[in-house]
């Protein structure tokens, strides 16, 4: 593949009209994506340069780096970059270790699986807003919740999760609507694993764990680049769980990028200031597109 | 029916130049059928024919008229592909009309001729079923009537029957060879099987890594290869090779000594060639006649029974092998001593360059 | 004794596949479960999982908000978002697929990266640009939003499924005089059928769940389900019943949609990782 998508293509006159017709069908998406991606970066380059807030229209003018100066200085944007790395990585983590275990376990035969698996699936159509709210009020609500009440039949004191660890429980509950994604990928990728393959490390002798590590995971390396592709895609911009959960507290202890920006361009109306985070958020999610298009896109062609 | 005609066709990918310099006419109604090792080529000149590929320079005239820029589509060829590329969501019946249907021709005017080809290739039962419903040879055949109904003014093939089993395959050669002289239409049929190349050509092209070793008519190119990539190319099993020195040549032949001291007079030419200049003899398994005393005597190390005929591989004493096809019912053993006869008219001379001495007399059959 | 050891493994297998199943999908059912109770039953510790069920937490909603114009909204808006977006990526993907240049995984890869850019980071300059193209707040705005975050994904899933189609059966299709629109839509689109359904149903998915966009970008007049459940969400948070009668009033088409073609969507969610 990698041959085939590297020749350029020769120059002869079928050839050009080959290219020209190539270039006009992707152009439409090309440009659109273009636009879609340039115009409003610039724009917001220029308000981070500028000093704009709704609210006191005194301030205007030229601001220079000032708007910059103040974000990076501020201790609230060092922790929201730490959560907004956190928060990916976690995710990613639990979803894929928690992914592989499930793809390999719901890829067995026993009663009721099509429908267990349709249950293992559903979170991913729950919108993030009702997977928030439903977690916030009916699961873990400290007087409430489900979970509450379990933990008061067994004798132990229910525990406030959003307000005593607020990262981890937003992680968790994100965590619970990417994992299906990474079941539904990953199990087909077990799926499409030869029986003929299965069957000849089984002469070998190869145990289940010896047949787990040296035959399923090594074939699901793709499927697992294809999840962590799409999934940080996703991850880098969380934003309604935390905003209907915690709304980004106490303090910030559970503000990413996203939603820190949003908090000072919408409640606070700094324009500048959210604007020079937005310029902020976008360099470092194209440092994370790079490594991530670095080591994953190896694995995506071919 | 048409005529193609390629002059110096190259083609370039990146830098690597992969079709240099290629020309040949094909007349109407022949067989064409270029043969070559895997990679030299053959796919990618045919796609060049047929308009796939682009030419990167040269001119191809069909009929002629300049047909580089036409597309392929409007070339008035039909091809049949290796994998048969059928359309998988359409029926036997529609993988034919296709075409038909693109051109504008009316709906009776297709009905009828798809019939009619359909009854030629005995797919009557089939046209209501998809391509996955059939076997290997039911494919091949829809796809050879998917270019037949469109009347093609010449018929492109690309390793049509390589997917087919064995007796499948003979099957379908003769069929197709049938269908061409039905038919009469210029045909160019790449293929790796030596036997269909010798059996259904009129004319074939022999390639090495984008340039024409040799073209000619099968016999031709079993008697008279013109070098040694041909030589050793055509025929099966394969010529056999040896080295020896030129001694002098007249008007009648040429007199090479062998490793062991014998001397053979060889009906060739030899303009120009100095005495003691290193040449390879050549000769094919079918004309090594086995003696039981005599020169040139090694020792047999294999023998292969295939029934009508036996395979013996001689080691000689310099160590080269040497490969006798001969009767079936042969009396030898591994390991008895045996001699060879070398008849002078079946052995063919190589230049240092690999280019054959041309022969005193052309075989009446490759005229 | 080996027969033994098998039966009990697939007696484990079984419990621990139903086990975390409904363990996974409990938050679902127990929302579907309190919708049906009264206020005080939803409350009521220890939440009680047989009670008398009840309409009436449904009845508030529906006086409360007019579920069909949200409801409206979102289906409008993914349609439309998606049906766009399938109309772009057709021809691109087509490109990239079988008229591959050296830039091909470059665009490709270009294309994915514009997706991980922030939303929130350009939300200003989006806003002031609806706001003065006057698109703010309306279903073609916010779809046109949706069409272009999801346009990327729909080009590799697509591009991924026409890679997988053999390209001398389109070659074919050319050699039978079919123009290049002919032969995308008369040859590759039937056969990359299945892959086109389930990156259309992927993104009506994503188009539907979508949050941050429909919450910023719209207010009364193109509001979606999302916004219709914010809408219920923080004042009467505890109000556990109309909570949850809300949320299964969003989620409900979707959710059932999704059950319904949940094998075509997972042919479709490989990316081409499997093969
Ligand atoms: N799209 C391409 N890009 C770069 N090189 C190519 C491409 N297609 C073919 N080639 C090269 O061109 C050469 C000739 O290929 P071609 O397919 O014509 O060979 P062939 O004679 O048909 O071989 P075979 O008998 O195996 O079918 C090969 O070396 C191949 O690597
Ligand atoms: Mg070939």
């Amino acid at each position: 593949m990698q041959a085939v998508l590297e020749h350029s293509p020769p120059a002869g006159a079928t050839a050009r009209t080959t290219k020209r017709t190539g270039f006009l069908l992707l152009s439409p998406s090309v440009l659109i994506l273009l636009v879609w991606s340039i115009v409003p970066l610039i724009m917001t380059l220029w308000y981070s340069l500028q000093n704009y807030n709704l609210v006191d229209p005194t301030l205007h003018g030229f601001a220079g780096i000032d708007n910059y100066w103040y974000l990076l200085t501020d201790p609230d944007f060092l922790h929201a970059l730490l959560n907004t790395l956190v928060l990916v990585a976690g995710v990613l983590v639990i979803s894929i270790g928690g992914a592989t275990l499930l793809a390999v376990l719901y890829d067995q035969e026993f009663f009721g699986r099509g429908i267990a698996r349709i249950m293992v699936i559903s979170p991913f159509f729950i919108m993030p807003t009702v997977s928030a709210l439903l977690w916030k009020n009916l699961m873990l609500h400290p007087i409430y919740g489900v979970y509450s009440a379990m933990m008061r039949a067994v004798g132990l004191t229910p525990i406030d999760w959003l307000a005593r660890f607020p990262l981890m429980t937003v992680m968790m509950i994100v965590a619970w609507e990417w994992l299906p994604f990474a079941v539904l990928i990953l199990l087909t990728a077990v799926q499409s694993l030869d029986g003929e393959q299965r069957e000849a490390a089984r002469m070998d002798g190869a145990g289940p764990i010896a047949r787990f590590r040296y035959i399923i995971l090594p074939h699901l390396g793709r499927a697992i680049s294809v999840v962590v592709m799409i999934e940080t895609i996703y991850l880098l911009t969380i934003f309604a769980e935390i905003s209907v959960t915690t709304a980004g507290g106490p303090g910030v202890a559970s503000t990413n990028l996203a939603y820190l920006i949003y908090s000072r361009a919408l409640l606070q109306f700094d324009v500048g200031g959210a604007s020079a985070g937005g310029v902020v958020a976008i360099v470092i999610a194209n440092i994370v597109a790079i490594f991530l298009v670095r080591a994953v896109a190896r694995n995506l062609e071919a | 029916m048409a005529t193609v005609e390629l002059k110096n066709l190259r083609k370039t990918y990146l830098t690597e130049e992969i079709i240099k310099g290629i020309s040949l006419s094909i007349e109407e109604h022949e067989f064409v059928v270029f043969v070559g090792p895997s990679g030299c080529g053959k796919s990618t000149l045919l796609r060049m024919i047929a308009g796939l590929e682009d030419i990167t320079s040269g001119d191809l005239l069909i009929d002629g008229q300049r047909v580089n820029d036409v597309e392929p589509g409007k070339r008035g060829l039909a091809m049949v592909f290796q994998s048969y590329a059928l359309y998988p969501h359409m029926n036997v019946y529609k993988n034919m009309e296709f075409g038909l249907k693109l051109s504008g021709m009316p709906e009776a005017e297709r009905r009828a001729k798809i019939e009619n080809v359909a009854r030629t290739l005995q797919l009557e039962p089939y046209l209501n079923h998809k391509p996955g419903q059939l076997s290997g040879g039911q494919r091949q055949r829809v796809a050879i009537g998917r270019a037949i109904v469109r009347n093609p003014k010449v018929f492109l093939f690309d390793e049509p029957l390589s997917n087919l089993d064995a007796a499948l395959r003979g099957q379908m050669r003769v069929e197709l060879s049938a269908l061409h002289r039905k038919l009469g239409a210029t045909t160019i049929y790449v293929t790796h099987d030596q036997v269909e190349a010798m059996t259904m050509a009129d004319k074939i092209v022999v390639l090495q890594k984008g340039v024409v070793e040799q073209i000619g008519s099968p016999l031709e190119l079993y008697h008279h290869p013109r070098n040694l990539f041909v030589a050793r190319f055509i025929g099966s099993p394969p010529m056999n090779f040896f080295s020896a020195i030129f001694q002098g040549g007249d008007a009648a032949g040429s007199s090479v000594q062998l490793r062991d001291g014998s001397t053979l007079y060889v009906p060739v030419t030899s303009p120009g060639l100095l005495p003691g200049t290193k040449v390879t003899v050549g000769i094919r398994p079918e004309h090594v006649e086995l003696a039981s005393s005599g020169p040139n005597s090694g020792v047999v190390e294999v023998i292969e029974r295939l029934g009508a005929i036996t395979l013996v591989h001689v080691r000689m004493p310099d160590g080269e092998i040497i490969v006798v096809q001969t009767d079936g019912a042969v009396l030898t053993d591994v390991n008895s001593p045996i001699s060879l006869t070398l008849p002078p008219r079946n052995c063919h001379l190589f230049a240092p360059d690999g280019l054959a001495f041309e022969a005193c007399h052309r075989h009446p059959l490759a005229a | 004794m080996a027969l033994k050891a098998k039966t009990s493994t697939r007696i484990g297998v079984t419990i621990l596949g139903w086990g975390i199943a409904l363990w996974l999908f409990f938050p679902i059912f127990w929302m579907i479960l309190t919708s049906f109770k009264s206020e005080v039953q939803a409350i009521s510790t220890p939440p009680k999982l047989f009670f008398m069920p009840t309409l009436s937490s449904y009845a508030e909603v529906f006086e409360r908000a007019n579920y069909w114009h949200f409801a409206l909204n979102t289906v409008t808006v993914s349609v439309a978002a998606t049906a766009i977006a399938i109309a772009l990526a057709v021809p691109a993907a087509y490109s990239m697929a079988f008229m591959p240049s050296k830039r091909t995984r470059g665009t490709l890869l270009w294309m994915l990266s514009t997706r991980m850019l922030p939303p929130v980071g350009v939300l200003v300059p989006i806003y002031i640009l609806a706001r003065n193209t006057h698109l703010l707040d309306t279903c073609t705005g916010l779809a046109i939003v949706d069409m272009l975050t999801n346009l990327p994904i729909i080009v590799w899933m697509l591009y991924t499924f026409f890679r997988e189609v053999p390209a001398p059966i389109l070659e074919a299709g050319r050699m039978d005089g079919a123009t290049r629109w002919q032969e995308m839509t008369m040859v590759l689109l039937p056969l990359a059928l299945p892959g086109i359904a389930s990156t259309a149903l992927l993104s009506l998915i994503l188009c539907w769940n979508e949050a941050f966009w429909s919450l910023n970008l719209t207010s009364s007049h193109a509001a979606p389900l999302t916004a219709f459940i914010a809408s219920f969400s923080s004042p009467e948070g505890l109000f556990f019943g109309k909570l949850s009668a809300a949320s299964t009033l969003a989620v409900a088409p979707i959710l059932v949609f999704g059950w319904i073609s949940q094998k075509q969507l997972v042919r479709g969610l490989t990316f081409g990782a499997v093969k």
